[in-house]
């Protein structure tokens, strides 16, 4: 028999003002096994944990009920309180009587009934529980870092400026991601390419850091500190390292019309290319849906100009085995399709453009090498909308957009407004918005020298029609503070499409066992505490693949990833989770259901030899858990047909026994 | 198809033991009636030359019963199955019971089996005698001066009526020409149940299972039931007890046991079979397989060994948990 101690946590008025905690106390008092009882004003701070020390030894104390806030909080606290007072730390339960509890009644008598049920539960299982030790397990000193984007590149530099080694998977030909296509950058305006493209070269030339591009990740196995993962480096037709990057091959390519991607389809590349001048790696890709070597055989000339002898026609996907201590998720976003938002005429004008392709259209390095010119008859716009929130904030349209705010448009709209009056005063500048949100650091400070010294004309309102009318598109709007409607001729409108996570995230996702929420972006395991961890053990999150995000943000929140990954990597082992299944030899059938929903490859078979009752033996296969691998996730408790396996900690009879205390 | 006759299996039994390819042979055997066929193991040609019996009452899947006798048997054992067994076969071939190697399948048509107590209907209590011939069986009772003639077809078990498959799935050797998957009507039982409103659906359950003794029969014939300790007779499982403490007690088993064996049940009907109560049990697991092939695709267990069950496998296009629940929500 248990000697139980219970302690109802105040929270202030947190737990307390909802619920009677003394009278909390005084109930779970009479419980099966409880030998003590008492309540505090905060059970988590150093004198609450005293007093647990001391009951421990004046009562002599074997389990230990905490009343107090969701064990994501303070259970990793009050076990090493128990281990302090001498007792396994696994003989602690937390009765959630707060997020569960008193956060949700708004009645004393309701919130203290049922906080007394929770205590009940938790009194009922430390009745059956037994001391556990955790495994320990070693930790592959290495990190991968998924995304080569400024996000990627930020953390692939930290860590390895650490003395770790990192490995960057990135899908496309080279690294540099979204910003490598922006021009300038809020709220300072210096060019993005300038202060990118050291970080690139750094990464290049980094001892420390491998690139693997056109690679993506294939699988990936294991768990914190020993990630097993596959990479699938793409065939790109081209040994990379023997390119020099010299470009003779793009130039006397035959196949001169396939959309560029790098600037959204409004020029072409041809189909051996280098993204762009700087890209790293500087070598060129074969587009195997482009080549007419590849596709029929015939043409060969990059081959013939390549004086490397870089060219491999045969060149076939390569999967790449690596262990990894730590994954960081940088995946990134994209901007959401217009396709959906036939209002404003995109697909059916090509003077309707988003305002990423605005970036390219006054990037140097852009289809107009900078000049301000509209895609349709390269003249220039002298009106110019740009239209605000297209798909974001759409609570009432979400089959078309998103509900969420993309956070970054308001602050590049005012970029682009700003550099357009500046460049071409002639212009006329619109902006129609419901709200500009400007809360970074000289943030408003800069939408505000767009509307008071480039004479930026703000107006709140949304843009109800685009009509391609001739040379012009008919802008309907309305202005809400004048209370009227506009029309605008305009010669260029510019769409602020929301941003959403990249395609790659829901598949990568479940390779990692890593949550997302319903938009597609990573959780957190804390949304304040833990923003760049992921729930999952080991698996990190960079940038706005967790949610949109600026580049300082990203920036921030990647050195963040980084510091994370450092903090794991230094460690020589880990502590495994003891909370492990187990599989009852003596009951288990050897069925393989088990092993069948094993997310983590956990669990073999080994033929054994039993004893019968009747002295004869009989051999029979039974599971076998690796408990380094098992994560203690359950579903093969679930799954196994005779209750062989349990889960050590949360074993099927200590849930049932929650449950029967509920219950009654 | 090629009809199979007592003498064919007998002729086919003795020659196999003689060769010494087998040394036990399981068949079925005469009980106290002539309808309660009992499954048995011969392992002379004189016993099965006696004793050895193949009529309509031979229903019994003989799959489970590899699980205990092949253990520690030195030799191979002869098994006739018919179409629906040979699921069962491959079932528990897939979950490792037993040694492949040590068992001779040999696959035997099936026109269907009979059920007792629908002859019963028919020809009256005091079933004292009954004759077959071809499909036709003279039935003699105690309380009638003549037997009377009843076909087979008329007297079909549901689940032959609603036969999934002649195909043999699982075979060394086949007597006769295999037959087809056939296009059965087995879910339209699960749908009328559907159809009912909760309240109508929970009367029809509490009418059925409240006449189940907890005989255990359903479980023991069972071939997706072959734990090495079932729950039911495990005092730490805290749902042991044999006789039912209350009157939800024993749906608690029947649920219980539905869940168990879900996504495994090849609905071979033997549950039914042998309910001495006659509780319609293959209708709780049918409408397992009726929600599986909806929401994850069509999957009969048992049709191939080593198949992964959807229960116990996931793939990224697999139905997502909310609209399982809305599939719940149509029929609440």
């Amino acid at each position: 028999m248990q000697r139980i101690g219970v302690f109802v946590c105040w929270c202030g008025s947190n737990i307390a003002g909802t619920v009677d905690v003394k009278a909390v106390a005084e109930a779970l008092k009479n419980e099966p096994g409880v030998v003590y009882s008492a309540n505090y004003q905060y059970m988590c701070s150093q004198a609450g944990q005293n007093m647990i020390i001391e009951a421990v030894k004046e009562h002599k104390l074997t389990g230990i009920v905490v009343c107090s806030c969701s064990p994501r909080m303070h259970e990793a606290t009050f076990r090493k309180t128990a281990e302090a007072a001498g007792l396994n730390p696994y003989m602690v339960e937390i009765a959630n009587i707060r997020e569960q509890c008193s956060w949700v009644h708004k009645d004393m008598a309701t919130g203290t009934e049922k906080a007394i049920i929770l205590g009940k539960a938790a009194v009922a299982k430390v009745n059956l529980n037994a001391p556990l030790t955790p495994g320990e397990s070693p930790v592959t000193k290495r990190a991968l870092v998924i995304g080569g984007g400024i996000a990627g590149i930020q953390t692939a530099l930290d860590i390895a400026e650490a003395g770790f080694p990192v490995d960057i998977v990135e899908k496309n030909p080279t690294i540099g991601g979204k910003m490598a296509q922006l021009d300038k950058t809020f709220p300072t305006l210096d060019c993005a390419a300038c202060i990118l493209t050291p970080k690139m070269v750094d990464v290049a030339q980094h001892e420390k850091i491998r690139i693997f591009s056109y690679s993506e990740v294939e699988d990936v196995t294991g768990f914190v500190g020993n990630f097993d993962v596959k990479i699938k480096k793409r065939a790109r037709f081209v040994k990379e390292d023997v390119c020099t990057g010299c470009g003779a091959c793009v130039e006397k390519c035959p196949m001169k019309k396939i959309p560029n991607e790098f600037n959204l389809g409004m020029n072409n590349r041809t189909a051996i290319y280098i993204p762009f001048a700087q890209a790293v790696p500087k070598v060129a890709t074969i587009d195997a849906n482009a080549c007419n070597m590849i596709k029929n055989g015939k043409c060969g000339i990059c081959s013939k100009v390549c004086t490397a002898g870089a060219i491999d026609y045969t060149q076939k996907d390569e999967i790449i085995s690596e262990k990894y201590g730590a994954i960081v998720v940088a995946t990134g976003f994209n901007p959401i399709s217009m396709d959906k938002f036939d209002e404003f005429a995109y697909n059916q004008s090509k003077d309707v453009i988003t305002s990423l392709e605005f970036e390219r259209l006054t990037n140097a390095a852009g289809p107009t090498a900078g000049k301000l010119l509209r895609p349709s008859d390269l003249e220039h716009p002298h009106t110019i909308v740009f239209v605000q929130c297209v798909g974001s904030r759409c609570a009432s349209c979400a089959e078309k957009g998103k509900e969420y705010c993309s956070k970054i448009c308001c602050m590049y709209t005012a970029k682009h407004a700003m550099l357009t009056r500046d460049k071409y005063p002639d212009t006329e500048v619109y902006v129609f918005y419901i709200d500009v949100r400007t809360p970074g650091k000289n943030f408003d400070e800069f939408y505000r020298r767009a509307v008071e010294e480039y004479g930026v004309k703000y107006i709140k309102g949304m843009v109800g029609k685009v009509s391609p009318e001739g040379k012009k598109l008919k802008v309907q709007a309305s202005d809400l503070l004048n209370n009227k409607q506009i029309k605008i001729d305009a010669d260029l409108v510019v769409l602020a499409a929301a941003i959403e996570p990249d395609k790659s995230a829901r598949p990568l996702a479940t390779k990692l066992t890593a949550s997302m929420d319903t938009n597609d972006f990573f959780t957190e395991a804390h949304p304040k505490l833990r923003p760049v961890e992921s729930p999952t053990a080991g698996v990190f999150l960079s940038g706005a693949c967790q949610g949109p995000k600026d580049i300082p943000e990203t920036v921030s929140q990647a050195s963040a990833a980084a510091a994370k990954v450092i903090g794991l990597l230094v460690k020589d082992k880990l502590k495994g989770n003891p909370c492990v299944a187990r599989s009852n030899e003596l009951m288990c059938n050897g069925c393989s259901s088990c092993e069948r929903v094993c997310p983590y490859g956990a669990i073999t078979y080994e033929d054994k030899e039993f004893r019968m009752p009747d002295r004869t033996t009989k051999v029979r296969r039974i599971a076998k858990v690796n408990p380094a691998v098992c994560q203690g996730c359950g579903a093969c408790t679930v799954a196994c047909p005779s209750g062989a396996m349990d889960l050590q900690g949360f074993a099927n009879n200590q849930i049932m026994a929650e449950v029967d205390a509920i219950c009654k | 198809m090629q009809k199979v006759s007592r003498e064919i299996l007998v002729d086919k039994a003795i020659s196999l033991l003689n060769q010494g390819v087998v040394k036990a042979v399981f068949g079925w055997r005469k009980g106290e009636f002539d309808y309660d066929v009992t499954p048995a193991v011969f392992t002379t040609e004189k016993d099965i030359k006696e004793n050895f019996v193949f009529n309509g009452f031979c229903g019994a899947n003989f799959s489970k019963y590899l699980v205990a006798k092949t253990v520690n048997f030195d030799g191979k054992i002869l098994v006739f199955l018919k179409s629906c067994d040979t699921y069962s076969f491959n079932q528990l071939l897939t979950e490792h019971r037993f040694d492949r190697e040590k068992v001779y399948a040999v696959g035997i048509p099936c026109d269907g089996m009979a059920d007792i107590s629908k002859v019963k209907e028919i020809a009256g209590d005091g079933v004292s005698k009954i004759d077959f011939e071809g499909d036709m069986m003279k039935v003699t009772t105690l309380y009638q001066d003549e037997p009377v003639e009843i076909k087979l077809g008329d007297v079909l078990l549901e689940r032959c009526y609603n036969c999934k498959s002649k195909k043999h799935v699982a075979y060394d050797e086949l007597i006769g020409e295999d037959g087809e998957v056939l296009d059965s009507n087995r879910f339209d039982e699960v749908a009328k149940l559907e159809a009912m409103t909760p309240d109508e659906r929970f009367a029809f359950w509490q009418g059925e299972l409240s006449k189940c003794l907890r005989c255990n029969a359903c479980r023991d014939v069972c071939p997706a039931c072959t734990c090495e300790k079932c729950v039911f007779d495990n005092p730490n499982s805290g749902v042991e007890n044999k006789a039912a403490a209350n009157s939800f007690e024993e749906k608690m088993f029947h649920i219980i046991r539905a869940f168990h064996v879900a996504g495994r049940c090849t609905d071979c009907g033997e549950c039914s079979r042998v309910c001495p109560q006659n509780i319609p049990l293959h209708l709780l697991n049918r409408k397992f397989i009726k929600d599986i092939n909806q929401f994850y695709g069509e999957y009969q267990a048992g049709e191939q060994v080593g198949s992964r069950a959807p229960l116990v496998n996931y793939t990224t296009e697999d139905v997502e948990p909310c609209d399982v629940f809305k599939g719940g929500e149509e029929n609440a």
